[in-house]
């Protein structure tokens, strides 16, 4: 097997069993509730006679804890979380909407803190030690201090002050639209505050991580051997510095992946943007525990499988990996 | 001794160091002195004073209960202080542990330890924050342990990639000549070589609990029935304060939040910069 190889199947051995850690988590988490979580997960009172006794099916409630434990892994996998007690309806089809919609505001946000992030990282790296470097340096350690859900608070406050944007939600509430032009355009202006936002508090870590690891190859030989043999600055940031410092950069953003997504939860909670930290938000408050149960898989799920995206494009790009 | 003298020295040239000293001692002394400083009991509440606007007696204005919001924003900073304080120790020193008997026992518990790591490094730790508290319960403890016991991994990674270079020194092999057992070379002769990057490490971790702790108690998962930042701003969104643009209810506690946690970072930085001789050559 070559390098690449061994070192993608280990990734992603190591993510499966990272899934199945998380499954098992979940299932005893919710158990050690105080109370008798079988009663509050399943056998709620909202939840109709005929709802209750198709969970007590499908979920094994009368068996013992641990076929009960294989068929909630078994369930897991197959996307049946159960019902939602607020909604009254199978927590999937009230989860896989909001993780679209979650999709939608953080990709793009994620996309244009990189860009804007990788810009002023590499100014900052390339004037080390000057006047500019400590301005961007500390904006960016500013940008990454300011509470999420209070920048957020700013941002209301001037559209409302300006009367000019809205500030809650994902489309007009009511409102319906002649064609998919006009609900487009009713999308982008409800997210650009919740972008703006996100980008901003993402914006500020990607610089400073862009500005360390392009230091670091700074420090290179082969930076020096490019520079002695008369390579102008613009080619030698271009063609020897920047692309060795976004390698690190890939595996340093997916590891932060967990923390972006406390931004994400905040910054949708500010605007009410439907996804799934505001359905995580409203489960906490509704005592919503199926969702809740289902909503830590569903982010854990797809934080780990961004990782093992990020794994395989880095030993992709990186030769050392590959040719191991 | 002579070995202090010279890191105040160095300190008090490091522009990053004081500034970061200055606030978080700034805050240090409100958080002390609140019951001083404020002028009316943070929980006193006057019917009559239904979001009074900022005036003379009342400079921040007060909330829903009619309760003093400068006197409120005061007291706030106590439980900021505490909580990234005690979580950022416990992350600490779980982390320096882990990272010590990872990296210097090796082999398969280093394999362990390690994949630990990996899983709580890659996990997003803010959503199963929310879930434990919401399901434990708000208790100051509980909040301080989850986040604490959620926030060590970076700190064990860090380090373990120290240790991995320090145990090959030969003081180490000369204290293994010497038969001292493994938790002794660990604790004696290894982990003051670490300390370095352990002290600038703490800051950064005790900023990230004092912003984990406003956050969640803005999603209504933390402590709401004491006084703190996140809760006052929290209250200006359910209440409508902010959306009736009254400014010096959510102003205050976001800024003091956003400074206390810049203090900590920029003392971490510092701290980083002294300690590692290489960063300071370098940044002259």
């Amino acid at each position: 097997m070559s390098g690449f190889q061994k070192y993608i199947s280990k990734r992603i051995i190591f993510a499966a069993i990272s899934i199945f850690i998380i499954f098992t988590f979940d299932f005893f988490l919710f158990r050690l509730m105080p109370g008798n979580p079988i009663q509050i997960l399943y056998r709620s009172p909202a939840l109709s006679p005929s709802q209750i006794a198709s969970l007590e099916q499908q979920f094994g409630l009368n068996l013992p804890m641990w076929q009960q434990y294989l068929l909630f892994i078994k369930n897991t996998f197959s996307g049946n979380f159960g019902i939602s007690i607020y909604y009254h309806q199978s927590v999937s089809s009230v989860l896989f909407p909001a993780l679209l919609n979650s999709l939608i505001l953080l990709i793009p946000a994620t996309i244009i803190a990189i860009f804007l992030g990788i810009i002023t990282g590499k100014i900052a790296a390339w004037r080390r030690g000057t006047t500019l470097d400590g301005a961007i340096t500390g904006g960016s350690m500013a940008l990454y201090s300011i509470p999420t859900f209070w920048l957020g608070g700013m941002f209301i406050l001037l559209a409302i002050y300006t009367r000019s944007l809205p500030v809650s939600g994902m489309y007009t509430t009511g409102a319906s639209f002649p064609s998919f032009a006009a609900q487009l355009a009713d999308l982008l202006n409800h997210m650009i505050l919740p972008l703006t936002t996100l980008t901003l508090v993402l914006f500020g870590q990607f610089t400073i991580i862009m500005r360390n690891s392009l230091i670091d190859v700074l420090e290179e030989d082969y930076i020096n051997f490019a520079k002695s043999k008369g390579a102008s600055d613009n080619y030698l940031l271009a063609r020897h510095a920047v692309p060795n410092a976004e390698l690190p950069m890939i595996s340093v953003i997916a590891v932060n992946l967990g923390l972006s997504v406390g931004g994400a939860i905040l910054t949708e909670v500010v605007f009410s943007w439907p996804g799934i930290g505001f359905l995580i938000f409203n489960a906490v408050n509704a005592r919503d525990y199926p969702v809740l149960q289902a909503a830590f898989v569903i982010v854990a799920v797809v934080i780990v499988l961004a990782n093992i995206v990020a794994d395989i494009l880095y030993s992709y790009l990186d030769p050392r990996i590959r040719y191991q | 001794m002579n070995d202090d003298f010279s890191f105040w020295k160095e300190f008090k040239s490091n522009r990053k160091g004081v500034a970061g000293l200055i606030i978080v001692g700034f805050f240090a002394m409100m958080a002390l002195l609140a019951p001083l400083i404020s002028p009316y009991d943070p929980n006193a509440t006057n019917p009559s004073l239904f979001l009074a606007p900022s005036s003379s007696v009342h400079i921040f204005g007060t909330n829903t209960l009619g309760q003093d919001l400068f006197s409120r924003d005061v007291y706030g900073a106590q439980i900021s202080l505490i909580v990234g304080i005690a979580a950022g120790a416990v992350a600490v020193a779980i982390g320096l542990v882990a990272g010590l008997v990872s990296g210097y026992m090796g082999g398969l518990i280093d394999e362990i330890i390690m994949r630990v790591v990996d899983f709580f490094i890659v996990i997003p730790a803010i959503v199963f924050m929310i879930i434990v508290a919401a399901l434990l319960g708000p208790s100051l403890i509980n909040i301080i342990m989850v986040i604490g016991l959620l926030s060590w991994a970076p700190t064990a990674r860090i380090i373990r990639s120290m240790v991995l270079s320090i145990r090959e020194w030969p003081f180490v092999e000369s204290a293994k000549a010497n038969n001292a057992g493994n938790t002794y070379i660990m604790f004696r002769h290894i982990f003051p070589n670490v300390t370095s990057v352990l002290y600038g490490n703490a800051m950064l971790a005790i900023s990230a609990a004092i912003f984990t702790q406003a956050a969640l108690v803005f999603l209504g998962v933390g402590n709401v029935t004491s006084i703190s930042w996140g809760e006052i701003i929290r209250q200006a969104y359910t209440t409508g304060a902010l959306s009736s643009g009254d400014m010096l209810y959510v102003l205050p506690p976001g800024i003091f939040i956003f400074v206390l946690i810049f203090g900590f970072i920029l003392m971490g930085y510092a701290l980083e910069e002294i300690m590692n001789p290489r960063l300071r050559t370098i940044k002259g």
